[in-house]
C-alpha cells in the first residue's frame, strides 16, 4: 500500500512537472516573439521604448537561449514566483490566489449538484423495473452533453434573471448569484456523470455474480447496495479528475456569461491580452487541481476495489 | 427403471408408471418439468421439455451449445437473461414434509426469494466472474445465509465453516481475501460453498468445471458429489461434457434444438443410446474410440510407423524458455524439455494450463528463441525465417479470432501463396479450390468473410490455409478445444485423414487427454515445464509411469481405466 | 461451452424508436452541412448588411429568427456562419486525427521506450483541461478562426493517440496478425493489410463522435471572441453579441443557440449509430 501511495504521488508531480514543461513549449517557443506580443498588448499599440523590451528579455530570459529561460523559469516556479502579469504587473501567484476561492466555490457547488444530478439519472434508470422510464431518463445525458455551456447559461438568465427575476444576472455577492453559473456548470458534468455511471451500471447488472447474488435469495435492493452499487461506480471514479479538471475549464465561459469575477474570468482577460506569464500560471494551476483530483480518486480507489494494490505478488 | 425415449412436447407421454393426473409431476419427483417453452424476444429456444428430478439423484441436462439447455436451467431459477421469458409450461417443486410445493412458474418476485437459496441452490458456469471482485469471499458466503435471516455474527462463523468444508486450506484466513487471491478451482470451491450453504434440497450446476484444468474440474466435481450425498440433495448437473454425464449422473438427459430428445437411467442412455442423435454424440466422444477404434478405425491407426525406424523429422533437444516476471522474478516455463518425432508420426504435448505446452509449441515453430538448447527440423535448425514457414505450420486453437475478420476465405487461404510468391492470380485461385475441396469446404464459400462461417468452417479454413505451402510439420495448437464435440469430431477425423493421405507429421498440443488418446501415437506429458513422461499412446495411458501422468489419467471423466479411488483434499 | 446470451436485443418501447431518431438526426446534419455549401439556396436575406429599421424584430414570418440590433435577418446569420463554424470543425477534427493517429500508431507498433515517452506526452496533454489547452494555444498562435480550429484539434490529439494505441496493440496481438506472420507476411504487408484496416474502424468512429465535443469547444472558443472578427457571422459569436440584448430580445442568443445543440445532438447520434455499427461489423 505504501509502495501505491508512494507511486501515485511521484506520478502526479512527474505530470504537473510536464505540464509546465508542455505550457512553456507552446507559450514561449511557439510564437515568433513573445516580447513583441506581451508589449504589443501591455502597451497598447503606441511604440515602445527599446530599455523596456530589453528589460522585459531580461525578466523572462530570452537573451539566455531556450534551456536556460526554461531551467530560470522553473526555478522560480518551484519556489512558487509564477512571473508577473504584463498587463497589470501584479504577480501572477497573487492573482491566481484572489480568484481561487471564488471559483472553488462555483465549481464545488457545480460539483456537488452534477454528481447528485447524474447518480441520480443513472440511479434511478438502473433501479426502475419499467423500461419507458428507463429509456426516457437515458435520453437525457446526450442532450446534457449537446448544448452549449455558453447557451445553457444565457437561456437560464434570460428566464431566471430577467423574465421571473428570482436570481441576480450578475456579481459575485451570496448564495443566489452562485446559483444560476453553477446549475450551468452542473448541466454538462452531470451528464457525463450519468452516461458513465449508467453504463457502469448496466455492466455490473449483467455481471455473473449478481446471478449468484439472486440465486443465494437475495432481493433486487440488496443486490444492487451489496454489489451493483459498488462495481457500477468504479469507471466513474476513475474519471473523477478529468470531470474537475473540464470543470475548471467550462468557468471561462460560465464566468464571462455571468460577469463573475474568478479563475475562468481571469483566464478569459489574460487570453485576450495575451498575457503570457498569466496564462502560464493557469494552465499549471489547472493542471495541478487536475492532478490532485485524480490523486485523490486513485487513492480512494484500493478502498473501493481490493483489486488495485493486492492484484501483484498474492495468489 | 424403465428405459423411455420421449418426443419433445409429448406432454402426455408420462414415462412413469401411476403419474397422478396432469400437472402433477411424478410420485415422489423433487422437481417436475412439464412442456416448458423459453423465449428471447419472438424467438422460441426451448420448446416444450419435461424434466423430473427425484431426491437425492443426480440428473444430467446434455446437450451441445445451442441445445438449450443453460436456458432451461436458468429459466428453473427464474434467472433468465434480458429478454428471456418462459412462454409455456409448468415448474412445480413438490412438498418434502416440511416445505410447501410450490409452482414456479407462477413466482413473484417475493416470493422466489423464499425459494433462492433455501430450496434451489445454483453453482454457475464461470467461477473467474461467479464471486464479486470487491467483497471478501466470507462475506459472500454469509450472504447466503444473511438474506434468510441468519444474524450476521452467526452467518460469519458459519461462512468459515463452509469454506473449510468444501476444502480450503486455512478457511478463517481465506474468509478475509477476496475473489482474486484464490485460484479458479478455489473459487468454484467457494460457489459451490454458496450453493449448498442453506442446504437445499436441490443444486442445479450450470457447466459447473468446463472452465477448469482437468484435475481440478475432477476435485470440483467430486466435492459437489461428496455435500450433496450427505444431505441427501438432489443435482441437476448441466454439461456439454457426455463423458463427464456419465460418470456422475443417474439419470441423462439428452438435449437438442431445445427439445428432449432422449433420456433414461445414465448406464443405459449413454451405453446404448437410441435416439440417433445420441448415439451420434456418444460416437463423437473422443477417447471412447479405444473400443470403437477396431471398428471405426482410420487409415494412419492401422498403419502407425515404427519409432524406431522411421527417422526423425523433428528433434527438439534440451529446450529452456524463461520469461522475466518483473523484479528479478523469472519464470521457468520450458525446462530442459526434449523429444524427438518421426516422420509421418503424431506426437502429442499434454499438460494443464501453464505446463509450458504451448510455449514450446512456439519454440517449436521458431517464433520464440530458446534460452537453451535446439531445434532441428530434418537436422536444419528452425528460426522465424521465410524457410522455416514453408516446412512448418500451426493452425492455432480459436479459429473465432485466427481468420482476419475483413478477409474473405479464400483471401484467407491466399495468403501464404501471396507472401511466398507462389503463381499467378489464376494458379492461385486453382489452388485455393483444391484446398479447400481437400478439408471438405464447398467451393461457394470462397468469398464468404469469417462471421458467416461455423466454428468447424472456420477450423477447416484455418487447416487450409496452413496446408497451403505443402509443409511438413504441422503443429495443431488444440485445433478442437473451441468447438462442440461433433464438430471436435469430424475435424479430427479430417485431420487423421490428411495425415494418411499426405505423409504430413504432427505435433497436438493438448490438454484434453481424449483427444490425444485418440489421435496421437506417441506423448510427451509436461508438468510445470518439465516433460515428465513420454513414450507410446498405449503404453503411457495404460501403464503411466509417472504419478503425475497417473492423477491426469484419473481426471478424465469417465475413462475407460479410471481407477476408483477419490482424494479429497 | 454454452454462455447464456440472449439471441435478441430486449427492446423498450422508445428504444424503438432508435432507428427514426438516426434518420432524423441524419436529416439535420444534411441541411446543416447544405447551409454550409450553398448558404444562398436557404435564404435571401443578407446576413452582414440589415435594414436598421427593422431592428430587433421577434421571429415571424419575415425573419423566422428574429433580426439583431442592426436589423440584421439572424436565420440569414445563422445559415451564413455555418460554413465557417463546421470548416472550422472539421479542421480541428482532422488535426486531432492525423496527429493522434500517426501518435498511436508509432507507439503501438515500435512499443518500448518510445511507446512510453509518447503515452507519457498524452498523459501529460491529458492532464490539462482541453478548453484550457486550447486556449494556451490560441494566447500563443494568435485569434481568428482557422487557429481556434488548430488550437481545438491540439486539444483533442491525446485522446485519439489514445484510441489509436489500443487498437494497433489489440489487432497487433490478435491471433490473425500471428497467422499472418506464420504464412511468411514482411512487417509492411501485416502493418497494411491487418493492423491498419482492423484498427482504422474504432478511430473513425471517435471522429464521429468527437465532433459534437469539437463543434461545442470551437463554438465556445468564437463565444469568448477569439474566432471570426466581428461583421462575419459565426455560430459562438453570434450567441455572444445576443448577450447585451438578452432582456428585451430572447431571441437573439437563444435561437442560434438552438441550432449548434440540435447539430451536436444530431452529430453525436449519428456518430453512435456509426461507432455501434462499427463494432457489430466484427
Amino acid at each position: 500500500m505504501a509502495a501505491y501511495v508512494l507511486r501515485r504521488v511521484g506520478g502526479a508531480v512527474g505530470v504537473l512537472w510536464a505540464a509546465f514543461t508542455v505550457s512553456y513549449l507552446i507559450l514561449y517557443l511557439l510564437p515568433s516573439d513573445p516580447v513583441a506580443i506581451m508589449l504589443d498588448q501591455g502597451a497598447g499599440g503606441e511604440r515602445v521604448d527599446p530599455a523596456r523590451v530589453a528589460e522585459l528579455r531580461e525578466r523572462y530570459g530570452f537573451d539566455q537561449g531556450p534551456v536556460q529561460q526554461y531551467l530560470t523559469l522553473l526555478g522560480r516556479a518551484l519556489t512558487g514566483d509564477l512571473g508577473t502579469s504584463i498587463s497589470s504587473g501584479a504577480p501572477v501567484a497573487g492573482l491566481i490566489a484572489d480568484a481561487l476561492p471564488q471559483t472553488a466555490q462555483l465549481a464545488g457547488l457545480a460539483l456537488v449538484l452534477g454528481l447528485a444530478g447524474g447518480t441520480a439519472i443513472a440511479g434511478l434508470a438502473s433501479w426502475t423495473r419499467a423500461a419507458w422510464l428507463r429509456d426516457l431518463l437515458l435520453l437525457l445525458p446526450p442532450l446534457g452533453v449537446a448544448v452549449p455551456g455558453f447557451w445553457v447559461g444565457l437561456v437560464l438568465l434570460h428566464l431566471f434573471s430577467f423574465t421571473w427575476f428570482v436570481f441576480p444576472a450578475v456579481g459575485n455577492e451570496g448564495f443566489s448569484a452562485l446559483v444560476l453559473p453553477a446549475v450551468t456548470l452542473a448541466v454538462g458534468l452531470s451528464a457525463v456523470v450519468a452516461q458513465v455511471l449508467a453504463q457502469g451500471l448496466r455492466e455490473a447488472w449483467r455481471a455473473p455474480y449478481v446471478e449468484v447474488a439472486f440465486a443465494k435469495g437475495a432481493g433486487r435492493g440488496r443486490v444492487l447496495a451489496a454489489h451493483v452499487a459498488r462495481n457500477g461506480s468504479l469507471p466513474t471514479v476513475t474519471v473523477l479528475g478529468v470531470l474537475v479538471g473540464n470543470l475548471l475549464g467550462g468557468t471561462v465561459v460560465v464566468e464571462t456569461v455571468f460577469s463573475r469575477q474568478g479563475f475562468g474570468r481571469l483566464v478569459e482577460n489574460a487570453v485576450t491580452t495575451q498575457d503570457i506569464p498569466v496564462v502560464q500560471g493557469l494552465v499549471v494551476v489547472a493542471a495541478a487541481v487536475f492532478v490532485t483530483t485524480s490523486l485523490l480518486a486513485d487513492l480512494a480507489h484500493p478502498l473501493l476495489d481490493p483489486r488495485v494494490t493486492t492484484a501483484r505478488g498474492a495468489r | 427403471m424403465t428405459f423411455t425415449t420421449r418426443q419433445a412436447a409429448a406432454r402426455d407421454v408420462v414415462p412413469v408408471p401411476g403419474a397422478v393426473g396432469a400437472g402433477e409431476g411424478a410420485p415422489g419427483a423433487l422437481l417436475t418439468v412439464r412442456g416448458l417453452r423459453v423465449a428471447y424476444g419472438g424467438r422460441e429456444v426451448v420448446h416444450g421439455i419435461d424434466l423430473d428430478v427425484r431426491p437425492g439423484e443426480v440428473v444430467a441436462l446434455v446437450g451441445e451449445s445451442g441445445s438449450g439447455k443453460s436456458t432451461t436451467a436458468h429459466a428453473l431459477v427464474g434467472l433468465l437473461p434480458d429478454g428471456g421469458h418462459v412462454t409455456g409450461g409448468e415448474v412445480r417443486l413438490t412438498d418434502t414434509g416440511h416445505e410447501r410445493a410450490v409452482s414456479l412458474t407462477a413466482l413473484l418476485p417475493d416470493a422466489w426469494r423464499r425459494v433462492r437459496g433455501v430450496r434451489i441452490g445454483l453453482v454457475p458456469q464461470d467461477p473467474g466472474a461467479g464471486l464479486d471482485p470487491v467483497v471478501r469471499v466470507g462475506e459472500q458466503v454469509a450472504e447466503a445465509l444473511v438474506v434468510h435471516g441468519t444474524p450476521r455474527r452467526d452467518a460469519r462463523r458459519r461462512a468459515v465453516e463452509i469454506l473449510g468444508a468444501v476444502g480450503l486450506d486455512h478457511p478463517e484466513l481465506r474468509a478475509r481475501q477476496y475473489p482474486h487471491q484464490l485460484s479458479g478451482g478455489m473459487r468454484q470451491r467457494v460457489l459451490v460453498g454458496i450453493a449448498t450453504a442453506c442446504e437445499p434440497r436441490l443444486v442445479i450446476a450450470d457447466e459447473p468445471t468446463s472452465a477448469l484444468d482437468v484435475t481440478v474440474q475432477r476435485r470440483v466435481l467430486d466435492l459437489l458429489a461428496d455435500l450433496t450425498s450427505r444431505t441427501g440433495t438432489a443435482v441437476l448437473l448441466i454439461t456439454h461434457d457426455l463423458a463427464v454425464a456419465a460418470h456422475r449422473a443417474d439419470r441423462v438427459v439428452v438435449l437438442k434444438d431445445g427439445r428432449v430428445v432422449e433420456e433414461g437411467p445414465a448406464r443405459q442412455v449413454l451405453g446404448a443410446p437410441a435416439h440417433p442423435y445420441t448415439r451420434e454424440l456418444v460416437a463423437a466422444v473422443p477417447g471412447r474410440a479405444t473400443s470403437a477404434a477396431a471398428t471405426n478405425s482410420v487409415p494412419s491407426a492401422a498403419v502407425l510407423p515404427d519409432a524406431a525406424a522411421a527417422p526423425a523429422l523433428l528433434e527438439a533437444r534440451g529446450l529452456v524458455k524463461e520469461f522475466r516476471l518483473g523484479r528479478g522474478r523469472r519464470l521457468r516455463a520450458v525446462d530442459d524439455v526434449s523429444f524427438t518425432v518421426p516422420r509421418g508420426s503424431a506426437y502429442a504435448l499434454v499438460g494443464e494450463s501453464g505446463s509450458g505446452k504451448s510455449t514450446t509449441a512456439r519454440l517449436v515453430l521458431g517464433l520464440e528463441r530458446p534460452d537453451a538448447g535446439s531445434v532441428r527440423l530434418d537436422g536444419a535448425p528452425v528460426a522465424d525465417d521465410r524457410a522455416t514457414r514453408r516446412r512448418t505450420q500451426l493452425v492455432h486453437q480459436d479459429p473465432y479470432s485466427s481468420l482476419d475478420p475483413r478477409f474473405t476465405v479464400s483471401a484467407v487461404v491466399q495468403e501464404p501463396l501471396r507472401a511466398h510468391r507462389v503463381g499467378d492470380r489464376a494458379e492461385r485461385r486453382d489452388r485455393v479450390a483444391h484446398l479447400l475441396e481437400q478439408v471438405h469446404l464447398s467451393p461457394d464459400l470462397a468469398g464468404r468473410r469469417p462471421a458467416e462461417l461455423s466454428g468447424g468452417q472456420r477450423q477447416r479454413v484455418a487447416i487450409a490455409r496452413a496446408l497451403a505451402l505443402d509443409p511438413e510439420l504441422l503443429v495443431l495448437d488444440e485445433p478442437t478445444s473451441a468447438l462442440d464435440v461433433s464438430v471436435q469430431a469430424r475435424v479430427l477425423e479430417l485431420l487423421d485423414r490428411l495425415r494418411a493421405e499426405r505423409g504430413l507429421t504432427y505435433l497436438f498440443v493438448s490438454h484434453d487427454l481424449a483427444v490425444v488418446r485418440q489421435v496421437a501415437d506417441h506423448v510427451g506429458v509436461l508438468s510445470a515445464g518439465r516433460l515428465v513422461e513420454t513414450g507410446p499412446v498405449g503404453r503411457v495411458f495404460d501403464h503411466p509411469a509417472h504419478p503425475y501422468t497417473a492423477d491426469l489419467i484419473a481426471a478424465i471423466p469417465g475413462a475407460a481405466r479410471r481407477p476408483d479411488r477419490k482424494d479429497h483434499p | 461451452m454454452t454462455a447464456l446470451r440472449p439471441p435478441v436485443r430486449p427492446a423498450g418501447r422508445l428504444a424503438a424508436l432508435a432507428r427514426p431518431a438516426t434518420l432524423v438526426a441524419a436529416l439535420a446534419v444534411a441541411v446543416v452541412l447544405l447551409w454550409a455549401l450553398a448558404p444562398g439556396l436557404f435564404t435571401g436575406h443578407d446576413p452582414v448588411t440589415g435594414v436598421p429599421a427593422e431592428r430587433l424584430q421577434a421571429p415571424g414570418a419575415a425573419h423566422w429568427f428574429g433580426t439583431d440590433h442592426l436589423g440584421r435577418d439572424l436565420y440569414a446569420r445563422t445559415v451564413h456562419g455555418t460554413s465557417l463554424s463546421v470548416r472550422a470543425a472539421l479542421l480541428a477534427i482532422a488535426v486531432a486525427l492525423v496527429a493522434g493517429s500517426a501518435v498511436g500508431l508509432v507507439a503501438g507498433f515500435t512499443g518500448g521506450p518510445v511507446d512510453e515517452a509518447l503515452m507519457r506526452g498524452t498523459d501529460v496533454l491529458l492532464a490539462i483541461p482541453g478548453l484550457l489547452l486550447s486556449l494556451a494555444v490560441v494566447t500563443a498562435l494568435g485569434f481568428g478562426t482557422v487557429k481556434v480550429a488548430i488550437a481545438v484539434g491540439v486539444a483533442s490529439v491525446a485522446t485519439f493517440a489514445r484510441v489509436m494505441r489500443t487498437q494497433v496493440l489489440r489487432v497487433r496481438h490478435a491471433t490473425y496478425v500471428e497467422a499472418a506472420r506464420l504464412a511468411g507476411a514482411g512487417r509492411a504487408a501485416v502493418l497494411l493489410r491487418h493492423v491498419l484496416p482492423n484498427a482504422a474502424g474504432p478511430v473513425l468512429a471517435l471522429a464521429a463522435v468527437e465532433l459534437g465535443a469539437v463543434i461545442l469547444a470551437v463554438s465556445a472558443l468564437s463565444f469568448l471572441g477569439y474566432g471570426a472578427t466581428p461583421p462575419t457571422p459565426e455560430w459562438g459569436s453570434l450567441v455572444a453579441e445576443g448577450r447585451d440584448y438578452l432582456a428585451v430580445a430572447w431571441w437573439y442568443s437563444t435561437l442560434p443557440g438552438l441550432v449548434v445543440a440540435v447539430f451536436v445532438l444530431a452529430v453525436g447520434v449519428l456518430g453512435r449509430a456509426l461507432a455501434r455499427e462499427g463494432r457489430t461489423d466484427r
